[in-house]
Order: C-alpha cells, then sequence, then structure tokens
C-alpha cells in the first residue's frame, strides 16, 4: 500500500478529527456548559475550508487512488463547510429550544459533512458508496432526532426504509459495472468501456440504477416520494442541511460517475435526464403550490430546485457543469438563509410554521421579513439576487448545448414559482397581523446565519463574477466537463 | 460634458436614497420625506445635465459607460443614453419628483417603506432606459418588477393582492422567453464575433438567419408588448391601475408602459430588421385593435381610474402604430407621444387620486357639476383631458399628429382607421369630462369639496406647463431624437448591411460631434 497523502487528505481529516473530538469533549463538558460544544464543529468546518482552499488548483489521489482532491472536490469541500457552518449556527438555539441539546447531534452533523466529502471526491464507486451510506446513516438518526414527537419519529424511519432501498439500489448499480468491467474505480470503468465497440446491457443497467440511488438523494421525481415527509418532519435545522447538503453532495456525485454514465448509456444518457429532469421541475413546483405550510412548502421547492439542477446535467457542458456549482452555492444561501427564518420566527412544537401565522411580520419583524422577502425572491430566480444568477447560467448552458424546449419548460416553471414564493411575501407584507403575539427567537447565532444568507444570496447576484470565476476553474479538470 | 459617471450617478442615486432610508427611523416623516424629495429632485436636476450636455447631432451613444461585469461571458457595465432613450430619462425623473412630492398627503401607513420602494423603482426604470448590455438590461427590467409589486400589494386597493400577482406573473411571463432568445443571440453572435458579448452594439452586428430572426423577434416582441400592454396581453392593466396607490399608477403609466415601446425601438427593432418588416402588418392590426378597444371599454367605465386605465391601452396603441410606420415623422411622433401619455396619463391620475381624497369615490355617477363647485380642479381636468385628446395647442395634438401623418403616408388604411381611433378618444374623454364636472350638481357632498390646495396646485403646475410648451414649441425634443432615428430607420429599412454606415454612427463609440442638430420640420411639414 503507498504512503497515505496526509496534505491531500486533511480537510477530510480536519472534519473527522472534530468529530471525535466532539466525542471525547462532551464526556468531559457538564450537563450546561453544552453548548459551547458547537464551537468545535465549527472550527472543524473552518479548518476544512481553509486547508481546502490551499489545495484547490492542484489534483491528487490519495488512499490508493480511491479518492481524487481536484478543484472540483475542494471546491465542493469548502461548499459543504459552508452548509455545515451555517446548520450549526441554527442548530445553535434551535436545539435548546426543542429540548435535543445533546453532543451527539454535532457529532453525527459532522461525520454527515464527511460522508459528503468523500462522495464528492470518489475516484471508485465503492468509495462513494461509502460516502453515501455514511452520510445517510447519519442522517436517518438526526431526522428522528425530536424522539418525543411523532412527525420526527415518522421521518426518521421513512428516510431509513426508502434510503436503505435506494442505497441498495445504488450498490446493486455497483456491482452490475464491475461485472461487466472487473473494476469499481471509475477511470478504470470508463477506459474498459471506452475500449470496447459496444457496451452491452450490463452497464446500461448498472448506470441505470445508480442514478435511481443518486435520483433518490437528490428527490427527483419520480424517486421523490418521501421528500416532504422527511422534510417536514424531521428537525428543522436538519431539515435545511438535509435540502441543502445532501443535494450539494449527491450532485458532486452525479458529477463523478457522468463520464461513465455517458459511455454506458451513450445516446440515452442525457435522454434520461431530459425527463427527469422535466419531472422534477414541473411537480415540484407544482405542488408547492398547495402547500400551506411553510416548511413543506420549502420541502417542494427543493425539489423543484433539483430539476433546475438537473438541467445544468443535462446541458452537459463545461458552462452547466460550473453552473451547477454556482447554482449549488447560491441555492445554500437562499435556502439555508429561509431556513434561519423560519427558525428565528418559530416556536417550540413549530405550531406556527403555516403560511397564515406569517400575516403582518413585515411590521413585526421587519428585518426577518426582509430577509425572508430576499430568500423567496432569490428561490424564485429575480433580479439582483443570486437565485436569478444561478439560473442565468443554468439555463444559458440549456441553449448552448441546444436543449431549447428544457429550458423554455424552466423558465415557465421558474414563472409558476413565484406564486408560491411570493405569497410567502404577500403574506408578510399585505396582510393584517393576526392577535397571537409573535414569537422572537432572537438569538446571535440565527441572526447571525440569516445575515450570512443575505449577505450571500445579495453578493452572488450583484457580484458573481468571481464565484463564477471560481466555479468555471473547478470544473476544468473533470473528465465530464468537456474541458 | 463632464468626467463624472453621470449616468451611474443618475441610476443610482434613488437607490443609495432608498438605502439611506432604510436606516431612518419611521417617526420622523418630515425626515424621510425630505430625504425622499432631495433624492428625486437631485435626480431631476441630474437629468437636466444629461439634457444640457446632449449633443443632438449625433447618432449614436453617448456618456458610455463600459466597465467588466463578468468579463468570462463577456456581460458588461454598459451604459449610454442616444435620442431614443434620453426623452424617457427626462420623462422618468421629472414623473419622480412629482409623484413624490405628490404622495406626501397620500402615503400615511409605513410612509418609509413607500418612499423606499418609490426611489427604487426610479433606479429600476432609470436601469431600463440606459442600460445597452442585454443582461444588464433584463436585470433592470426584472428587479424594477419587485418595488412596483410592493406599491400595488402594500399601498393599493381592495382587490390589491389579486391585481399585484397579475401583474407579477403576466410580466415576469413575458420576459422569461426574452431572456431564453437573449441566450440564443449570444450563442449566435459568439460564432461570428472576435469575443462573445451581451452587450447591443456588438450584438447588432450579427447576421441572423431569417428563420432565427422570427423566434428571436417574437420572444422579444412576446415581453415587451406584455408591458405596452398590446391586445391581447393588456389584461394586467386594469386591475394594476385601479387597483395601485395613485403615485403607483402615474408610474406606471406614466413610465413602466414605456419600457415596452422603449424596448421595441431599442431591442427588437434594430436587432431584427427582417422580422419586424415581416410582422409589421401584425403589429399594426394589433395597435389598431388595441386603439379601438381600449377607447371602446374606456366608454363603458364607471370608475375613472378604470377609463383611465382603458384608455392607456388606446393610447399606447397609437405609439405602437407610429413605430411600426417606420417613417421619421411616424416614429419620432411616437416617441414624443411616449412622453406626452406620460404627462397627460400621469396627470390624470393625479387628479383623479386628489379627487378621491375628498370624496372617497372614483365612480363617474358620484360626481358632476363640479366646476362650479371647485373651478381650479375642473380648469386642471379640462385642459388635460384635452390634452389627452390631442386639442392643437398642446402636446397630445403634435404627437398624434405626427403619428397619423406618418403612417397616413406608409399605409393610408392604418392612418384612415386611427384616425377613428382620434375620434373615439374624444368621445370617452370628454363625456368623461361632461359627467364629472358639467350638468347639476347630484350629490350633496360634492357642494361642500375644497378646490386644490397650493401644494397641489404646485404639483400640478410643472406638468400643465410641460403639456402647453410641448404642444406650442415640440422642436427641442424631436430635435433631440431626430439623428438616433434616422440611423435606426435607416437599419430596419434597408437590413443591417446596407445600413452599415448608418449602424456605425448610430452604435459604435460616440462619434465626434458635427455641426448643429437639424430640428424637425414643424409638424405638418415635410420630413
Amino acid at each position: 500500500m503507498p504512503p497515505l497523502d496526509w496534505g491531500a487528505l486533511a480537510p477530510t481529516l480536519a472534519v473527522a478529527a472534530s468529530g471525535l473530538g466532539l466525542l471525547a469533549a462532551d464526556m468531559l463538558t457538564p450537563r450546561e456548559r453544552r453548548e459551547r460544544l458547537a464551537w468545535i464543529p465549527l472550527l472543524g468546518f473552518g479548518a476544512a475550508a481553509a486547508l481546502s482552499a490551499g489545495l484547490w488548483g492542484s489534483e491528487a489521489r490519495p488512499v490508493a487512488g480511491m479518492l481524487v482532491v481536484d478543484s472540483a472536490a475542494c471546491f465542493f469541500y469548502g461548499l459543504f463547510a459552508v452548509i455545515g457552518i451555517l446548520t450549526v449556527l441554527l442548530s445553535v438555539p434551535y436545539i435548546r429550544r426543542e429540548g435535543i441539546q445533546f453532543a451527539e447531534y454535532y457529532v453525527l452533523l459532522t461525520f454527515a459533512v464527511l460522508g459528503m466529502m468523500v462522495m464528492a471526491a470518489a475516484a471508485d464507486l465503492l468509495m462513494l458508496f461509502l460516502g453515501l451510506e455514511t452520510l445517510s446513516v447519519a442522517l436517518y438518526v438526526l431526522a428522528g432526532f425530536l424522539r418525543q414527537r411523532v412527525t420526527s419519529n415518522e421521518s426518521g424511519l421513512k428516510y431509513l426504509l426508502l434510503g436503505a432501498f435506494a442505497s441498495s439500489f445504488l450498490l446493486y448499480g455497483v456491482a452490475f459495472l464491475y461485472g461487466a468491467t472487473a473494476s469499481t474505480n471509475l477511470d478504470a470503468i470508463r477506459a474498459a468501456l471506452t475500449a470496447r465497440a459496444a457496451p452491452g446491457p450490463f452497464p446500461a443497467v448498472g448506470v441505470g440504477l445508480i442514478l435511481v440511488g443518486l435520483g433518490f438523494k437528490v428527490a427527483a421525481v419520480p424517486f421523490h416520494m418521501w421528500a416532504p415527509d422527511v422534510y417536514e418532519g424531521a428537525p428543522t435545522s436538519v431539515t435545511a442541511f438535509m435540502i441543502a447538503g445532501t443535494k450539494a453532495a449527491a450532485f458532486a456525485a452525479f458529477l463523478r460517475v457522468v463520464p461513465v454514465a455517458g459511455v454506458s448509456l451513450e445516446g440515452a444518457w442525457p435522454d434520461v435526464l431530459w425527463i427527469l429532469a422535466a419531472l422534477t421541475m414541473g411537480v415540484g413546483n407544482v405542488a408547492a403550490i398547495a402547500q400551506r405550510n411553510l416548511k413543506r412548502m420549502l420541502a417542494y421547492s427543493g425539489i423543484a430546485h433539483a430539476g433546475y439542477l438537473l438541467v445544468a446535467l443535462v446541458a452537459g457542458n463545461p458552462l452547466g457543469t460550473a453552473g451547477l456549482l454556482f447554482y449549488l452555492v447560491a441555492y445554500t444561501f437562499m435556502t439555508v438563509g429561509a431556513f434561519a427564518v423560519l427558525i428565528a420566527l418559530g416556536r417550540r412544537g413549530e405550531e406556527n410554521l403555516t403560511l397564515d401565522a406569517w400575516a403582518g411580520m413585515g411590521t413585526r419583524r421587519p428585518l426577518f421579513a426582509l430577509s425572508m422577502a430576499i430568500f423567496m425572491f432569490s428561490l424564485a430566480g429575480l433580479p439582483p439576487t443570486a437565485g436569478f444568477m444561478a439560473k442565468f447560467y443554468v439555463f444559458s448552458a440549456a441553449v448552448e448545448a441546444g436543449y431549447i424546449g428544457l429550458a423554455i419548460l424552466g423558465v415557465l416553471c421558474s414563472v409558476i414559482s413565484v406564486f408560491f414564493y411570493l405569497r410567502v411575501v404577500v403574506v408578510m407584507y399585505m396582510q393584517e397581523p393576526g392577535a397571537e403575539p409573535v414569537a422572537g427567537l432572537l438569538s446571535p447565532a440565527t441572526a447571525l446565519a440569516t445575515l450570512l444568507g443575505v449577505a450571500g444570496t445579495l453578493y452572488l447576484g450583484l457580484f458573481p463574477s468571481d464565484a463564477w470565476e471560481v466555479a468555471v476553474r473547478s470544473v476544468q479538470g473533470l473528465a465530464g466537463a468537456g474541458g | 460634458m463632464t468626467d463624472l459617471p453621470l449616468l451611474s450617478l443618475l441610476t443610482f442615486l434613488p437607490a443609495a436614497a432608498a438605502a439611506l432610508l432604510l436606516f431612518l427611523p419611521r417617526e420622523r416623516l418630515a425626515l424621510l420625506r425630505g430625504l425622499a424629495l432631495g433624492a428625486t429632485a437631485a435626480d431631476f436636476l441630474l437629468s437636466l445635465q444629461l439634457y444640457a450636455g446632449f449633443d443632438a447631432a449625433v447618432a449614436g451613444l453617448q456618456f458610455v459607460e463600459e466597465r467588466a461585469w463578468i468579463p468570462r461571458l463577456g456581460i458588461q457595465y454598459l451604459l449610454g443614453v442616444d435620442g431614443i432613450s434620453l426623452p424617457l430619462v427626462l420623462l422618468t425623473t421629472f414623473l419622480g419628483l412629482v409623484v413624490t412630492a405628490a404622495s406626501f398627503p397620500w402615503i400615511r401607513a409605513r410612509a418609509k417603506e413607500y418612499y423606499i420602494c418609490l426611489l427604487l423603482l426610479q433606479t429600476g426604470m432609470l436601469g431600463v432606459f440606459v442600460a445597452l448590455d442585454l443582461i444588464l438590461f433584463y436585470i433592470f427590467w426584472e428587479a424594477m418588477l419587485i418595488p412596483m409589486y410592493f406599491l400595488i400589494g402594500v399601498w393599493g386597493g381592495p382587490r390589491r393582492i389579486y391585481a399585484t400577482i397579475k401583474f407579477f406573473l403576466f410580466t415576469m411571463a413575458g420576459s422569461v422567453l426574452m431572456l431564453l432568445a437573449i441566450f440564443a443571440l449570444y450563442f449566435a453572435g459568439r460564432e461570428v464575433l472576435p469575443s462573445p458579448t451581451f452587450a447591443l452594439p456588438g450584438l447588432l452586428g450579427v447576421p441572423l438567419a431569417p428563420g432565427q430572426q422570427t423566434w428571436l423577434f417574437l420572444a422579444f416582441a412576446v415581453a415587451f408588448a406584455i408591458k405596452v400592454p398590446m391586445l391581447p396581453f393588456h389584461t394586467w392593466l386594469p386591475d394594476a391601475h385601479v387597483e395601485a396607490p395613485t403615485g403607483g399608477s402615474v408610474i406606471l403609466a406614466g413610465v413602466l408602459l414605456k419600457m415596452g415601446t422603449y424596448g421595441f425601438l431599442r431591442f427588437a427593432l434594430p436587432l431584427f430588421p427582417d422580422a419586424t418588416r415581416a410582422f409589421l402588418p401584425v403589429v399594426a392590426w394589433l395597435a389598431i385593435a388595441g386603439i379601438w378597444y381600449g377607447a371602446l371599454v374606456a366608454l363603458v367605465q364607471g370608475d375613472v381610474k378604470s377609463l383611465v386605465a382603458y384608455s392607456s391601452v388606446s393610447h399606447l396603441g397609437f405609439v405602437m402604430l407610429g413605430i411600426v410606420a417606420l417613417n421619421l415623422q411616424a416614429v419620432s411622433g411616437a416617441l414624443l407621444q411616449m412622453v406626452n401619455h406620460g404627462l397627460s396619463t400621469g396627470a390624470l391620475f393625479l387628479l383623479v387620486g386628489m379627487l378621491y381624497e375628498r370624496r372617497h369615490t372614483r365612480m363617474l355617477e358620484d360626481f358632476g357639476g363640479l366646476f362650479r363647485v371647485v373651478p381650479v380642479f375642473g380648469g386642471i381636468l379640462l385642459l388635460i383631458a384635452l390634452s389627452s385628446i390631442g386639442l392643437p395647442g398642446l402636446n397630445g395634438f403634435v404627437g398624434e399628429f405626427l403619428i397619423l401623418a406618418g403612417t397616413f403616408k406608409a399605409r393610408p388604411l392604418y392612418g384612415a382607421l386611427g384616425v377613428i381611433g382620434v375620434v373615439l378618444g374624444a368621445w370617452y374623454t370628454l363625456w368623461m369630462v361632461q359627467r364629472v364636472l358639467f350638468g347639476p350638481v347630484r350629490h350633496e357632498a360634492n357642494r361642500s369639496l375644497r378646490d386644490l390646495t397650493v401644494a397641489e396646485r404646485c404639483i400640478l403646475a410643472p406638468i400643465l406647463l410641460l403639456v402647453v410648451w410641448i404642444g406650442i414649441y415640440p422642436a427641442p425634443l424631436l430635435s433631440v431624437s431626430e439623428a438616433s432615428l434616422r440611423a435606426l430607420l435607416a437599419r430596419v429599412e434597408q437590413g443591417p448591411a446596407a445600413a452599415e454606415s448608418a449602424e456605425g454612427r448610430a452604435y459604435g463609440r460616440p462619434a465626434p460631434p458635427r455641426g448643429s442638430a437639424a430640428a424637425l420640420p414643424a409638424p405638418g411639414g415635410p420630413s
């Protein structure tokens, strides 16, 4: 076995170390000081972000070529660290309010991020599976973390059952590819398949099964049935993490699989994705219209956004791949920001997540309402916010690749989405407040998370150039990006 | 001309003031109003400075500001004005100032947010008129929806939420397709241009196949037609107008609708000259249908505001008719008529708002005989109504005359059908005036109406002044736009290749000034 490349593994190790450190620190910390444990994952994620920024631009294949730490992986490391930091900021006040203040919460969160990092850097299908399972197992527990609440239990159980089902699809797909090429290494599989005149049916079946597994994780229609219930039942901070984090990790994995998939399915690959993207955008947006519960609305909105991201995959050009990265960053800021406001204005038991409870929020909590309005406009894809620039890149990529029909469908779906995003703004600003007092959880951590969300959303909307440059350079080394 | 980035200042001054307002305490109402008024006044002065420094002899862009924004994709921060946008910039800053001042007594609830929205809206509208990079333009075009959405939705009438969402969805549905067309144009340009760009001057040099032109033209035209609004995309307008607060209505009618017609002149026509000529009859017939339909529906409205809203559909039909006549006379008239409509319809909405403040009704049946009770109000309403129907000596006449004369020259049939629209316009407007001002006083509440206050007179006075001034001496406004319109028409008429020289002048770097402006002949003269 070759020596380990510690430098390339450093970001992953930083996160793993903070998780293990948490476990140790938990035993040494008295109950009333547990809140301070949140600093450990924050430090771990911060270190991971800094280390991956240092690695960005180089390429290494540590762990006997099982992982590939290239610019794209470093980009995702950074993104996951940001998602992790934002989630911790959301969690601090939330888990205190809900009475689930256990160190295990942060431990699981840290390991979930670790799994995501492994997925993003997977050069081998086994690593991909390993990362996915690390992420999923942590999330099964986190989704059900509100032990006292039935909906949370349901959420955890549902995610576990369907998640395990999806994981086995993925594993079965890996087995097919291994059977066809005698390798689980993505480059080796690709090389073996390109060497043949025709790939034959096995690789196609394998890639199809992997697609089901990953499609489940991004909640692409028709593999989305679990998403609304799980997102609604899980603790709100966990929902925010799942909706932004799992999606980003699964799309990172998609980018790794794309070269193999393209060879295995040949011309059918974009067609399959085309259908998935169209269904996902359509069902996500139309179903969101019917939602009166904000958390559930954001869950369907998450499905819809997975559809826009799939459009970038369909396009399959450098513009689209970089657009996918940019989109994930933009989506993180706007959706986690929206969840931060949900938590800030929510109450224990979360009974006021219905739309009606938000009436008159514009005058009662002007700053949070303004932030929420910005997030809603951004999710709807209106300039001058990050959401617009993200859609701009993705749809221009689709037009460049000649998928005009899909682009038209996509922009029309965003017009539909304006309706339900704006409804939140209507309720906040244009309806009279109810008699009930608003609970205000004005913790500095949620305020900071909201502020970061607003700052990211506006910065990426007004000055997208720098982030775009980073995204473009990050995907230059990817095989499927054509660069 | 100065080295100051005048256009950036002009565009972002209101937004900066809005940001400042955000941090002021809401109790200090006088301070809030003062700041908003000061900002719009300063903005108006800046636009006058622009006018003073503008060289009417130059067809091309002036005050150009160019900075890289997203260099990798060739997206620029590119601003500039020419003779087409300058009058609209002036109109925007002028109406912005008027509306801010006029809103003082009307807006008591959430005044701070109101002025923030108004100021942001002004930045958005100015941005639309000065942006020359298609993406930058699109961003202003869409972003401007947000403050308008709040203006209607928060400060509007009883059905405001329905109206504002309808307004938003209609406009956005049209513009997203334009965005895709912009992409397609960009990728077509990438094939032939040395460096890919979203900037209009660069894209004008892209040769397009006729089929491609058709689709792209349609995508642009639908987006603009919804904004104008042209039949059959007009249904959002009456709702939005009736529900909007008076200030919102003035801006909506005065400036927002012009963004659609401006879009045709600035983008759709020069980018797709062949498709423009091919679709000319369609647009012309829709314009005529709009003139007639708007007028006929206005006739039967019981609500004054709704009547004025439908009259806008009719008036904008004239503007579109003038644009597609594709000769200098008619297009100059259309541009002038955009300004005229902004002034007279803006004033009408202000007057309706002032009346509503006093009587809390806008129904025609609740009025009658007001001339005797409130003579100053009556006089101003009469004057504005006459300007709106195009009485010689007032501004509306010049614009309508140029449009119809030019249209007659191009297509006599269209001109004749348009003239009937003028008659219909006189009918519903004068009938409205008659039912409000003349006859016996039928309602007791009307006997004790207060006439216009000094403040209200001061707000209306500048509009009246312009209405009369443009009516008597339109040459300054017409001459500003002549050179730019000539270049535009040369491009549309002869196609890009033939108009190579004109295009170089019109859309390249600002050409050195040559000679003095050749003003348009007086209305009616040969051109």
